[in-house]
């Protein structure tokens, strides 16, 4: 490496190290009134910005159609009926997105640790899965596996029935474990070579490095991307709705179709969807943010 | 191995090295017996660090034999870690574990790498850290430390392996003016307890002082060696001449 890098390098840590308490080194926060910035931070979206949106959209739109049709139940009133199922429906969005996040990162991380392998073939294996998959549409795999995966595994004499909603968890893994296979493979990549050649240096064998050494410190690499792409995976869950699973969306057009599809409803209902969405998502977002802010200060 | 003491601890012989069409090393040679401490100076670019990262395997050389105790390092069944075991090797970028503290970057190769016991080890390591002079900062971890100190653990930590010989790259190069003397002080004592240590460094003052022998590299050959004072007194080769006048 040559000595512009180590500099570049040592200039950065210590702009790491000072950061917190030297005023310069703090990005602008935009204070001088009228400026370019401090009207841009005015937009900045705020938690209960979202709120107030979703909830304007159930209000206004109850009120906007409510009015005039007094012969049907209220909107709120059918709204606060079909809630309970509505929830019940969000809560298996919520068990499809922690069982494919799951599988997937299980078997993301192999792929990803298959891509840095020392074999030719098992990095080339490993790079071609995850390409196909990172690079395919989520729902086109999520049809993949609804239409080619048997309803049942025979496993001996045993037979595990595969309902649809397992098949759309392992149609969502798919895609997860092309992601994480490829955040695995840019944490390792991302660590100075230095690290490899002390741990090398020390005797330590390539697995002893790998995870004794670049793995307990990829972690807290990993971890906001990781998070970013469950909360993406969350939203991605009503794509199950498509393929007949009974998450909260098909219960919304159900509940919709049992009120006798009146169009009043549609808004009221579909707010209450993204509201229930964002309440759950949104924590996780500010959540990522703030450790992706705090491992940028440690470095 | 029939390798004794009075033979060269390491001895190189006629090593090439490329980085594809890049000729960095082109037919480097010399020894350095049990408890020396040579000093390798010479321009940026010129393959100080590829030479010394060949001693312990980091690169592999083309053409030539370095011999490590009698051990040959340029062999396609070498292994690696049993060579590692024997040489330690410090980098101008400390290269510490950031998610260690002081004594654990110590310990840790001792009980992963040569199986000791913990107790054991900590023992040793604290000893270490003692010698180093960073008492107290056992548990700090690496980010808490200046870049003194961390050169310092570093040099701790590679001595917890119990090498036979050290090498240095630019251990000082990365460092604040203030802290570089206290990093010096450090590889002195080791130099003066006896242990063999390659250097390659900028400090001209350093080198004159610790050195035995002192190397002048220039575009991959060895333009003149000697110990230091007819190195500096009495070189001959006009690039090192020239060099001299340019940093002294
Ligand atoms: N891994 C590598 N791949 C390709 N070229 C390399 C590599 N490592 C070093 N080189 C090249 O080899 C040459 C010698 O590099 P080396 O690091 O040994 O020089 P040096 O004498 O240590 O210089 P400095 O004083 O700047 O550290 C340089 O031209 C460098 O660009
Ligand atoms: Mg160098």
């Amino acid at each position: 490496m040559s000595q512009s890098t180590y500099n570049g390098f040592n200039s950065r840590k210590n702009q790491q190290q000072y950061k917190t308490d030297l005023p310069v080194m703090i990005t602008p926060e935009a204070k001088v009134p009228g400026s370019l910035t401090s009207s841009l931070s005015a937009y900045i979206f705020k938690p209960w910005h979202g709120f107030m949106l979703i909830f304007f959209c159930i209000v206004s739109s109850s009120i906007a159609f409510g009015v005039d049709e007094n012969a049907k139940s209220s909107i709120p009133e059918v709204l606060w009926r079909w809630m309970p199922l509505l929830l019940k429906g969000f809560m298996f969005n919520i068990v499809i997105s922690i069982c494919a996040m799951a599988i997937g990162t299980a078997i993301g991380a192999v792929l990803g640790l298959g891509q840095i392998s020392l074999n030719k073939w098992v990095r080339r294996f490993s790079w071609i899965i995850t390409q196909f998959f990172r690079n395919s549409p989520w729902l086109v795999l999520l049809f993949f596996a609804m239409f080619l995966l048997p309803f049942e595994i025979k496993i001996g004499g045993l037979s595990i029935p595969l309902p649809d909603w397992v098949k759309a968890i392992i149609g969502l893994s798919l895609p997860v474990m092309a992601n994480v296979s490829e955040i695995v493979r840019g944490a390792v990549v991302s660590l100075p070579s230095g690290q490899w050649e002390a741990a090398e240096s020390l005797a330590y064998t390539r697995r002893q490095t790998l995870w004794l050494v670049i793995l307990p410190q990829c972690v807290k690499r990993m971890l906001p991307p990781w998070m970013n792409l469950y909360a993406i995976l969350t939203m991605a869950t009503v794509l199950a709705s498509i393929v007949g699973v009974s998450e909260v969306m098909t219960l919304t057009g159900q509940a919709l179709a049992a009120e006798g599809g009146r169009t009043d409803l549609l808004a009221p209902f579909y707010s209450f969807v993204l509201l229930i969405f964002f309440v759950y998502c949104y924590p996780i977002a500010r959540w990522t943010v703030r450790l992706e802010k705090k491992f940028s200060v440690i470095g | 191995m029939n390798w004794d003491d009075s033979m060269p601890m390491v001895s190189i012989k006629d090593v090439h090295k490329a980085f594809g069409d890049l000729e960095v090393l082109k037919g480097v040679s010399m020894d350095i017996k049990k408890g020396e401490v040579v000093c390798i100076i010479g321009p940026s670019g010129s393959g100080k660090s590829t030479l010394i990262r060949c001693i312990n395997a980091l690169n592999d050389i083309q053409q030539g034999s370095i011999l490590v105790e009698g051990q040959e390092v340029n062999d396609p069944h070498l292994n690696k870690l049993e060579l590692r075991k024997k040489v330690g090797m410090v980098f101008q970028q400390y290269n510490l574990f950031p998610h260690k503290t002081a004594l654990e970057n110590v310990m840790m190769a001792p009980i992963r790498v040569l199986k000791q016991s913990k107790a054991e080890v900590e023992k040793t390591a604290r000893a270490l850290i003692k010698k180093v002079r960073l008492d107290g900062k056992e548990d700090s971890y690496p980010g808490e430390l200046s870049g003194g100190q961390q050169q310092r653990v570093a040099i701790a930590r590679s001595l917890a392996m119990n090498p036979d010989v050290m090498l240095f790259d630019e251990v000082t190069a990365a460092l604040d003016p203030e802290t570089v003397g206290e990093v010096l002080l450090t590889i002195k004592d080791l130099a003066e307890e006896g242990m063999t240590c390659i250097l390659v460094t900028h400090e001209m003052n350093f080198a004159r002082e610790v050195a035995d022998h002192i190397y002048f590299t220039d575009r991959g050959v060895i333009v003149e060696h000697g110990s230091p004072t007819t190195f500096f007194d009495e070189a001959k080769d006009p690039r090192t001449k020239e060099f001299l006048s340019q940093i002294l």
